[in-house]
C-alpha cells in the first residue's frame, strides 16, 4: 500500500510502530502536491514541513498526530506562510500570527505541508471563484470540487494529504466534501477558535476537517476543539470528543428533512441518499420524516446576513496596512476604490454591494433586521426537530459535481448548490457529509446533523453508517 | 428598486470602483438576487427576536493583564509604503 | 431682533479614554508619547483573522460611571459596528455599542456659583479610539499634507463617550457641567481627564429657537474643544453666529464645526455631499455583556464620597465659598489635605492656609501639601498660634518656611527663634514712645487727624520688632499715646 493511500490513523500506527517515519511519510505527500494537476495548493512549505518532521521523528516519544502532513486552507492564517484568501488583495501577504486551530494542530504533531485553494474569501461553491485559478476535481478534472474549500477538499481526495482543514459559513466543507467523496465536518459553531480565521461571515463561519475517514474526522476534532481566549464566541468544550467505533445505529432516531428530498434535488442523488438511509433502520435506528418549515427561507436568509458580514468584515482591506494598494491615486477615496476595485474579483465585490445595501439606511429592517428574524425561526424549526429525533439527515449537495463554467455567469444558481446546507449553519448546528454512493459515476454525500454539542453522537452515527455503506471508489482523474 | 443611482452609491459606501459597464452589470445581478431574498418578507415577525448569535452566550471577557505587543518592525512588514516608523496612507487630499 | 429673543439649546458629547492597563479589545498596553506602532498587535492592526475580546476592567469602569452619573445600569448591552472608511480606524468600522449602551438614561448633579444644577444624561456607552493620524508638511493640515502616516498606538483605547440630553442653554453652565463631570470621573479613577492630551473631548451639539417656543432648530455639531473656557467660547460663539444667520433670513445647516480658539473663527469641517450612513449592526465577534445585578449593586455601594457631595458638604458644614470649596475640591489629594487640617482648626482658616500661604510657598519647591514633609497637625498649630495672638502673621509666615524646610514643629520654632509676639505691655509702650519721639513731624499730622500715619506708626513699629508685635495692638497705643502726648 502506497503512504499516501493510509488514513491518518493508519499513518500515526505506522509511525509510532516505526514502520515509517513522519519524514518518509511527509516527503511522499510533498511529491504528490508537488506535481499539482488540480490546482489545489496556493503555497507548499517543503522546507518547513521537511524540518518540522525532522524534529518531530528525533522526539523521544511521538506526539499524538505523530507528524502526519496536513493541508490549511487558505483562509488560515500562519505566520511568516503566504496567506491570501484566494484574492488579489493579499498577493505576497505573509501574516505576522498562526491562527490558533492550527497552532494546536502543530502542537498536537501535525506537519503543515502547504496551503489549499479556495473561492475568494470563500465566497462560492464551486472553487471558481479564486482569483488563482479553479481547482479541478479530481473525480473529473472537467469539473469543479465544490467550494469554497475546493482545495482542501481535493487534497484529500487526490491523496496529496490523508487531511486537511477547510472553514465553512453556508456549506463550504460539507459541499466539496460531498462533490470529491470524502468525509467533510462542520462542528457547532464556537467549537474552533475562529482566531486566525480570514472572516468571510462571522456568526456563520466555522472550521473544521476534511478527510477520507470519520474517525481521522474526529481525530483532527479532538486536537482543535474548545475555548480559545482569543476569540469571544469560541465555546468551553462539555465533554472531550471520543473516537467513534459503534457499528450499530440501536435506537437512534434519524429525521429525514422531507423539504430536502423532493424537487431541487437530482433522482441520482435523492436515490444514493435514500439507499444509505434505508442502513440506518438494517443497523438498528429508525427514521422519521421530519419538517422544517422555514427552511426554505435558508437560502434568501443566508444570503442577507452574510453578506451584511462580509460588507464589514471585508473593509479593512484597504492597502494600508498589508495587501495590495492601487498605484497614483489623486484622493484618499480613489485610493480606497481603486485599490477594492482592483484587489476584489467580481463576486466578493457582488456580495460586499448586497451586504451594504442590506444595511444601508431605510433597508436595514426589511433586509438584514428581517433575516435575523428568520434566522430565529430556522432554529426554532430544527429544535423542534430535535425533541423528536437524534439527528437529521439529508442530501449534502442537490447535484453531484457540476461542470466547470456552467454555474459562473449565473450567481443564483450557483447560489443554490448550497441550500441543503445553509439551514444548517443558520442554526450553529454540527454537521458532517460522508460519501454514500455514486451517480452518473461521481460521488454523492449524505449529510447528518445534530444538537449543538452533539458531535460525539453524530461522529457515532456517521461512522457507523460510513462502516455500512462501504464507500470504497476512489477518484479516477488523478493524472497518473 | 435597483437602479443605477442607488447601485453608484452603494458602490461609493462600500468604497469599490465599478467601470459603467460593471455598474451595468452589478445592478442588474443585484436585481435579481434581491428578487429572490425579497421572499423573506413574506413572513410577519414582528413577534420575533432576531438572532445575532445562534449559539447564545454573554459575558466574555479579557483579564485586564498586558500581553507583548509585536515589534514595530513585524507590524510595518507588510505595509505596502512605510514612512518615518508609520504607515504612510496616500494623499488625502 | 436681539439676542435676548433667541434660546439657545445645548446638548454635549464626552469622550473620555478610561485608566484601563490594556486596550479595550486586545492585550496592547496603553501608552502615550512612545515611537509609533510599538503597542500593536494583530487585533489593533486589523490583521486578517484577528478578533476582539472585551477587557472586563473597561466594563468595570464604565459602570462605575454609570452609578456616578445617575445612570441606569443596562441588564445587557450589545456592542455594534460602525462602518466608515477613515486611515485611523484599520478594521474600516469602530466597534461601538449602539442601540444597547452599558448605561442608559441619568442625571448629573453639578455645582455653579449659583447652586446646584442637573443634567439629563441620555446615555454612555463604551467604544474604542482611534489610531493617529500624523500630517507631515503642510503645517500638519490634512489638505496641505505632503502626506500622511499613522500610528497605531493609541487605536483601540478605551473610551466612555458621555451623550447629554439637550438642555443646556448657556456656555458658562456648560463649563461648569464639564469641569464638574471631570473632577467626578477623574476622582473614580475612571481616566485622567487630560483635555490638553486629548484624553478627554468635549463636542457641543447647538441649536437655537426663539425664547418661549419649546421645539428644537437644526443643530451645528461643534468639534473637539480641549478646554473649558473654549467650550465656553466656542458656544457663545456659534450661538451668535446661528442667530446671525437667521435674522439675516437664512437657515441653519446642520454640519460638523471647528472652533479655533486663537482666532475665534468658526469652519466647517465636512463637505455636506458626504452624507454618513454608518451601517450600524450587532458585533457578531463579541457576546451580549450581561453584568451581574450583584456585581453592579456592590459597585454603587462601593462609590466613593462625589466631588459635588463633598464640596457641598464643605459650604454647608464649614462655611466655605463655592470658590475656596471649587479650588480645595481638586486634586481630591488637597481636598483630603484640607479636611484633615479642618479637623484640628477652624474651618475657614484651614482654606484659607491650605489653599493660599501653604500652597504657593510648597509650590516654589515644586511640591504639594500632600506630598511634603508639612503635616496638617503643623498647619493647624500655625493657625492656632495665629488665632490666639501668640505670633504675628508675619512671623507665621516665616515659621511656615521653616516648617517647610527642617519639617520641624511651628511651636517649639517660635520658641527657639523667639518668634512669639511681645506681650509685655510695658515694652511696647516704651516701643510706642521712642516712634513718637523719633517722628514728630508724622505724630502732629496724626493728632490733627490724619489717621491714616497709624498705618506708618504700625509699620515702623514691626520693622522695630521684626514683626514680633501684635499690630492691631501697636494701633491702639499709638492713638492712645499721640492723644496722651
Amino acid at each position: 500500500m502506497a503512504l499516501t493511500d493510509l488514513t491518518a490513523e493508519q499513518a500515526i500506527a505506522a509511525i509510532v510502530s516505526g514502520q515509517t517515519s513522519s519524514c518518509e511519510l511527509v516527503e511522499a505527500h510533498l511529491a504528490r502536491t508537488e506535481r499539482d494537476v488540480w490546482n489545489s495548493f496556493l503555497a507548499v512549505d517543503r522546507a518547513g514541513a521537511l524540518a518540522r518532521a525532522r524534529e518531530i521523528d528525533a522526539l523521544p516519544e511521538r506526539p499524538p498526530l505523530a507528524g502526519v502532513p496536513i493541508a490549511i486552507k487558505d483562509a488560515l492564517s500562519i505566520r511568516d506562510l503566504p496567506t491570501t484568501a484566494g484574492s488579489r488583495i493579499l498577493e505576497g501577504f505573509r501574516p505576522v500570527y498562526t491562527a490558533t486551530c492550527v497552532a494546536r494542530l502543530e502542537q498536537a504533531g501535525a506537519v503543515v505541508i502547504g496551503k489549499t485553494n479556495m473561492d475568494e474569501f470563500a465566497m462560492g461553491s464551486s472553487c471558481e471563484n479564486s482569483a488563482y485559478g479553479p481547482t479541478l476535481n479530481p473525480w473529473d478534472l472537467t469539473r469543479v470540487p465544490g467550494g469554497s474549500s475546493g482545495g482542501s477538499a481535493t487534497s484529500v481526495a487526490a491523496r496529496q494529504v490523508p487531511w486537511s482543514l477547510g472553514s465553512d459559513t453556508g456549506g463550504s466543507i460539507r459541499q466539496p466534501a460531498a462533490l470529491c467523496g470524502i468525509v467533510g465536518l462542520k462542528p457547532t459553531y464556537g467549537a474552533i477558535s475562529r482566531y486566525g480565521l480570514i472572516a468571510f461571515a462571522s456568526s456563520l463561519d466555522q472550521v473544521g476537517p476534511f478527510a477520507r475517514t470519520v474517525r481521522d474526522s474526529a481525530l483532527l476534532l479532538q486536537a482543535m476543539v474548545g475555548r480559545d481566549p482569543m476569540d469571544a464566541t469560541s465555546l468551553e468544550w462539555p465533554v472531550p470528543i471520543l473516537l467513534p467505533d459503534a457499528e450499530r445505529l440501536d435506537g437512534v432516531r434519524v429525521g429525514v428533512i422531507e423539504e430536502l428530498m423532493g424537487d431541487g434535488i437530482d433522482p441520482g442523488v435523492r436515490a444514493a441518499c435514500q439507499t444509505a438511509l434505508a442502513r440506518v433502520e438494517a443497523l438498528g435506528g429508525t427514521l422519521v420524516p421530519i419538517k422544517l418549515p422555514h427552511a426554505r427561507y435558508g437560502l434568501a436568509t443566508y444570503y442577507l446576513i452574510a453578506p451584511a458580514e462580509c460588507s464589514a468584515n471585508l473593509a479593512r482591506f484597504d492597502g494600508i496596512r498589508y495587501g495590495h494598494r492601487a498605484e497614483d491615486t489623486e484622493n484618499l477615496l480613489e485610493h480606497y476604490e481603486r485599490t477594492r476595485g482592483e484587489g476584489f474579483g467580481p463576486e466578493v465585490k457582488r456580495r460586499i454591494m448586497l451586504g451594504t445595501f442590506a444595511l444601508s439606511s431605510g433597508y436595514y429592517d426589511a433586509y438584514y433586521g428581517q433575516a435575523q428574524r428568520v434566522r430565529t425561526l430556522i432554529i426554532r424549526d430544527f429544535a423542534t426537530a430535535f425533541a423528536e429525533v437524534d439527528l437529521v439527515a439529508s442530501p449534502t449537495s442537490p447535484t453531484v459535481a457540476f461542470p466547470l463554467g456552467e454555474r459562473t455567469s449565473d450567481p443564483l444558481a450557483m447560489y443554490l448548490s448550497d441550500v441543503c446546507t445553509i439551514p444548517i449553519s443558520l442554526a450553529g448546528l454540527p454537521s458532517i457529509s460522508i460519501p454514500c454512493g455514486l451517480s452518473e459515476g461521481l460521488p454523492v454525500g449524505l449529510q447528518l446533523a445534530g444538537p449543538a454539542f452533539s458531535e460525539n453522537r453524530l461522529l457515532a452515527a456517521a461512522h457507523a453508517l460510513e462502516t455500512a455503506i462501504g464507500f470504497v471508489d476512489r477518484p479516477t482523474g488523478s493524472g497518473e | 428598486m435597483i437602479d443605477d443611482d442607488v447601485t453608484r452609491h452603494v458602490a461609493r459606501l462600500a468604497r469599490l470602483a465599478l467601470t459603467e459597464p460593471e455598474l451595468a452589470r452589478m445592478r442588474h445581478e443585484l436585481s435579481v438576487i434581491l428578487d429572490y431574498v425579497d421572499q423573506v418578507q413574506e413572513l410577519d415577525l414582528i413577534d420575533v427576536v432576531p438572532t445575532t448569535h445562534a449559539i447564545p452566550m454573554q459575558n466574555v471577557f479579557r483579564d485586564d493583564v498586558p500581553t507583548p505587543s509585536i515589534s514595530a518592525e513585524l507590524a510595518l512588514r507588510e505595509a505596502p509604503e512605510v514612512l518615518g516608523g508609520g504607515f504612510a496612507v496616500p494623499r488625502m487630499g | 431682533m436681539s439676542p435676548s429673543t433667541w434660546e439657545a439649546v445645548i446638548g454635549i458629547e464626552i469622550h473620555a479614554q478610561l485608566l484601563t492597563r490594556t486596550k479595550m479589545f486586545c492585550g496592547c498596553a496603553l501608552s502615550f508619547g512612545d515611537p509609533p506602532n510599538t503597542h500593536t498587535c494583530p487585533v489593533c492592526l486589523a490583521h486578517p483573522g484577528a478578533l476582539p475580546v472585551v477587557n472586563r476592567e473597561a466594563i468595570r469602569l464604565a459602570i462605575i460611571a454609570g452609578h456616578a452619573l445617575g445612570c441606569e445600569i443596562s441588564g445587557s448591552s450589545v456592542f455594534s459596528r460602525k462602518n466608515y472608511f477613515y486611515p485611523d480606524l484599520p478594521k474600516a468600522y469602530q466597534i461601538s455599542q449602539y442601540d444597547q449602551p452599558i448605561c442608559g438614561r441619568g442625571r448629573f448633579r453639578y455645582l455653579t456659583e449659583g447652586g446646584e444644577k442637573t443634567l439629563g444624561i441620555t446615555r454612555a456607552h463604551l467604544e474604542e479610539d482611534a489610531a493617529k493620524l500624523i500630517h507631515l508638511g503642510g503645517e500638519g493640515r490634512r489638505a496641505n499634507a505632503d502626506s500622511s502616516v499613522v500610528d497605531f498606538n493609541r487605536g483601540g483605547t478605551p473610551l466612555l463617550e458621555i451623550v447629554t440630553e439637550p438642555e443646556l442653554h448657556h456656555g458658562s453652565d456648560a463649563a461648569a457641567f464639564l469641569k464638574q463631570l471631570r473632577q467626578t470621573l477623574v476622582h473614580l479613577g475612571i481616566t485622567d481627564g487630560s483635555m490638553e492630551q486629548g484624553s478627554m473631548r468635549a463636542d457641543a451639539n447647538i441649536s437655537i429657537r426663539p425664547v418661549g417656543s419649546t421645539g428644537l432648530g437644526t443643530k451645528t455639531e461643534l468639534k473637539n474643544m480641549n478646554s473649558f473656557t473654549y467650550l465656553e467660547r466656542g458656544i457663545a460663539a456659534e450661538v451668535e453666529r446661528q442667530i446671525g444667520v437667521v435674522e439675516s433670513g437664512d437657515v441653519v445647516t446642520q454640519e460638523t464645526l471647528h472652533y479655533e480658539p486663537a482666532t475665534g473663527h468658526i469652519t466647517s469641517l465636512r463637505s455636506k455631499e458626504e452624507a454618513h450612513d454608518y451601517r450600524y449592526f450587532p458585533e457578531p465577534d463579541l457576546v451580549p455583556v450581561v453584568p451581574d445585578r450583584a456585581w453592579v449593586e456592590e459597585l454603587r455601594a462601593e462609590l466613593p464620597e462625589l466631588p459635588i457631595d463633598r464640596r457641598e458638604r464643605w459650604i454647608r458644614d464649614l462655611g466655605l465659598t463655592f470658590e475656596d470649596a471649587e479650588v480645595l475640591s481638586e486634586p481630591a489629594e488637597l481636598g483630603d489635605y484640607f479636611e484633615q487640617v479642618a479637623a484640628l482648626a477652624p474651618p475657614k482658616s484651614a482654606a484659607n492656609w491650605v489653599r493660599g500661604d501653604l500652597r504657593a510657598q510648597l509650590r516654589e519647591r515644586g511640591q504639594e501639601p500632600w506630598d511634603s514633609e508639612v503635616s496638617p497637625e503643623a498647619v493647624a498649630q500655625i493657625i492656632e498660634l495665629v488665632e490666639s495672638r501668640a505670633i504675628s502673621m508675619p512671623s507665621a509666615k516665616s515659621v511656615l518656611a521653616e516648617v517647610i524646610e527642617t519639617g520641624g514643629q511651628p511651636r517649639a520654632i517660635v520658641a527657639e527663634q523667639g518668634l512669639g509676639s511681645i506681650q509685655d505691655e510695658s515694652a511696647l509702650v516704651a516701643i510706642v514712645d521712642t516712634l513718637i519721639a523719633n517722628n514728630p513731624a508724622q505724630a502732629e499730622q496724626l493728632r490733627d487727624g490724619k489717621d491714616k500715619l497709624v498705618g506708618f506708626f504700625v509699620g515702623q513699629a514691626m520693622k522695630a520688632t521684626q514683626g514680633r508685635a501684635d499690630p492691631e495692638r501697636i494701633g491702639q497705643l499709638i492713638r492712645e499715646r499721640v492723644a496722651a502726648g
